[in-house]
């Protein structure tokens, strides 16, 4: 299997508030750096990468956020318009006004997953269909929470399956073709070391390997540091009953809940490793009031080290 | 203002906010709360955490809610006077149930519950988990056996699928759209008016023959219980505006949680829903005040070897750029929002697991102004 970013097609996914989008841009500086022609997916279609870089946000186009790093942010709707235009000429477009074949299509269960992953497909090809849309040699999802993640990753198969002949099978098999084929196709879990997330990435990971998809690569995102030794402790606490300054009191506090963290932390990452075992790759708590270039260019170099 | 006055009156309390923010640990806090003053409360959440559902006594069989027992409450600290009950949703069940409970008779139930496009909307799709738990939280509310229901929305990257979801599904199977195209007769269908022909055409050629067939003899079945699913979904709808609900938006101090949490009470204010507070979990207090960070390298001088009181004060350094951002985002939700309908709930050292740890954060909900302002000056001394 190649190595994670001589992949075409990368989806980064896990529970909500876990740092995925962070993870996914950082991903995305690191092959830019490396000289790969890449881009970034959002599908929440909340241009939030594109707020990160102060660019402006603009649904729907790729945008050039450093050189050779791009983002999109997909919007089922204008998915479907492209689909439309690209595959039934005039019919395509007469569908595409019709407010009723709108209604329809964006009320069919599945329906907006489909048309968000096709056109995460479309991205990945060597011959775009996209009027003057040049290749890229690795597209970064930014994708939903693990729940729908799996979901979305499954869709094309199951579209395929329910409509078995006519375009949208054929459409959904190649697509499900592509993600199921290791050398083109990765997936990455982002975790935060705690129970909820740790347990999710289990799911995720019993899941894809149900369904045979391959899972990468999984990331220990905001690993708190280990400053202090468990003997140092009892030095803590002693401190603690005898200063008499708020401000040292709040701070060996501070230190003493800290390590307590620290210490669940690394209790669940264990957990999550004896599992995943030599898959995982550990990111640091980024002590930052804004994160911005600067904080993601040190993750950059973290994942760097690690792949 | 505290948890307790924000609910007064009401009978339904929506968790709302986007992942990874504390939902179901909260709603927990809050239905505790409110059982421990005299309330029944059923708390329905949908994915908790293993040792929080062990220590409720949660199962997955049932999907009905089922008492937490005296003596785990016991295991915490607070007198519960009322009676806390607690429920995990089984989005597929519970669909099952409503069509069981809206088919004319047994046989159809069975006969959609085996179709295809049902199966495959009832479990992989998104929306089923938002469309059943407030279907759930309906029933609950109908069967008027509490006097507060406290409903952990479904996690999903974006707080706003919570209103969103159900009405797109909702409106899949009213089926207005597609009656547009096709009549649903008995178990076939008959193509309407010559109007809709060019754009049937159009629709079989993008979406091939099958599905189309698979999805009208799924309307067939459904038959006039599209129409109860019109009905339901405005009194779903009646319920979510009532005076008796509020809405209840849970973030951290994050600024994209905190943005999330800002759209998420626009979006009710422009919708007319109603909006009861914010609960903001993991907050930094700020420690330092207006003393001088000098002071405290001297002050750990005095009590720990260098490398140790090193390591403090880089600790403290860090929880301050934290606590820093923590203030700044949440004056930024203060301005959005209703400042006084905020209510901060520290970092805390551990992970909350059973009722003990419901109870240290139900402190922070339910306390009083006074009692507040006393808990967080116990995190400053």
């Amino acid at each position: 299997m190649p190595a994670l970013l001589d992949k075409r097609l990368v989806f980064v996914t896990g529970k909500g508030g876990v740092g995925k989008s962070t993870v996914a841009i950082a991903l995305g500086l690191l092959a830019a750096r490396q000289g790969l022609r890449t881009i970034v997916v959002e599908l929440a279609s909340q241009e939030r990468i594109q707020g990160l870089f102060d660019a402006e946000r603009e649904q729907f186009r790729e945008v050039e956020l450093e050189p050779g790093l791009f983002t999109i942010s997909i919007d089922p709707q204008q998915a479907m318009d492209e689909y439309l235009r690209v595959k039934a000429g005039t019919l395509g477009q007469a569908l595409g006004s019709s407010r009723l074949f709108q209604a329809f299509a964006m009320a069919t269960p599945g329906m907006r997953e489909l048309l968000s992953i096709g056109k995460v497909w479309e991205l990945a090809q060597l011959d775009r269909r996209t009027r003057g849309g040049a290749p890229y040699d690795l597209v970064i999802v930014d994708a939903p929470a693990t729940g729908h993640g799996v979901g979305l990753l499954r869709t094309p198969k199951t579209f395929a399956d329910i409509a078995r002949v006519g375009p949208i099978a054929h459409q959904g098999r190649t697509i499900a073709d592509t993600i199921a084929d290791p050398e083109f196709t990765g997936v990455v879990a982002v975790a935060t070391p705690e129970e909820m997330p740790v347990n999710e990435t289990l799911a995720l990971a019993e899941e894809l390997a149900r369904d045979e998809l391959p899972l990468d690569l999984v990331i220990v995102n905001a690993l708190y540091p280990a400053r202090f030794e468990a003997d140092e402790i009892a030095e803590l606490t002693a401190a603690l009953s005898r200063t008499r300054s708020k401000l040292a009191r709040s701070a060996l506090r501070a230190a003493l809940s800290e390590h307590a963290r620290a210490a669940t932390q690394r209790e669940q990452r264990d957990r999550l490793g004896t599992e995943v075992d030599g898959r995982l790759v550990e990111l640091p708590y980024v002590f930052a009031e804004h994160l911005g270039v600067a904080e993601l260019k040190v993750l950059t170099d973290a994942l760097e080290r690690a792949l | 203002m505290n948890v307790a006055e924000m609910l007064e009156g009401k009978r339904v309390c929506v968790c709302a906010g986007s992942g990874g923010v504390g939902k179901t640990t909260t709603s927990a806090a809050i239905a505790l709360g409110m059982a421990a003053r005299g309330a029944k409360v059923a708390v329905v959440t949908i994915d908790p955490a293993n040792r929080l559902a062990d220590a409720l006594g949660l199962e997955q069989l049932g999907n009905e809610p089922r008492r937490v027992s005296r003596e785990r409450l016991a295991a915490g600290p607070l007198e519960v006077r009322g009676e806390l009950w607690a429920m995990m949703l089984d989005p597929k069940r519970t669909f099952d149930e409503l069509i069981e409970r809206i088919a004319p008779d047994p046989g159809r139930a069975e006969e959609i519950k085996a179709n295809r496009v049902y199966r495959e909307l009832s479990t992989a799709v998104s929306g089923s988990q938002e469309l059943t738990a407030i279907a759930k939280l309906y029933e609950l509310d109908q069967e008027n056996e509490f006097d507060v229901l406290v409903l952990d929305t479904p996690p999903s990257r974006n707080a706003l699928e919570f209103l969103d979801a159900p009405g797109r599904l909702n409106s899949f199977l009213e089926g207005k759209a597609l009656k547009a195209f096709i009549k649903p007769t008995g178990v076939g269908f008959r193509v309407l008016g010559r109007g809709a022909l060019p754009l049937l055409g159009g629709l079989r050629k993008i979406t091939g023959i099958d599905l189309i067939t698979d999805l009208s003899v799924f309307f067939g079945l459904l038959g006039d219980m599209t129409n109860d699913f019109s009905q339901r979904a405005a009194q779903v709808e009646q319920l979510l505006r009532a005076d008796t609900t509020a809405f209840v938006l849970v973030t951290s101090a994050a600024r994209e949680a905190v943005d999330e949490a800002i759209w998420f009470g626009e979006r009710l204010a422009s919708d007319g829903l109603p909006f009861a507070g914010v609960i903001v979990n993991r907050v930094h207090h700020d420690l330092l005040g207006d003393r001088e960070p000098r002071e405290l390298s001297a002050a750990l001088a005095r009590t720990l070897t260098p490398s140790l009181a090193g390591r403090v004060a880089d600790n403290f350094r860090d929880y301050h750029v934290l606590a820093t951002r923590d203030d700044q985002n949440l004056s930024r939700l203060a301005t959005q929002l209703d400042s006084r309908r905020l209510l901060l709930v520290p970092q805390l050292d551990d992970d909350v697991h059973d009722i003990e740890g419901l109870a240290r954060i139900h402190q922070y909900l339910f306390a009083s102004q006074a009692e507040r302002e006393r808990l967080i000056e116990d995190l400053v001394a």
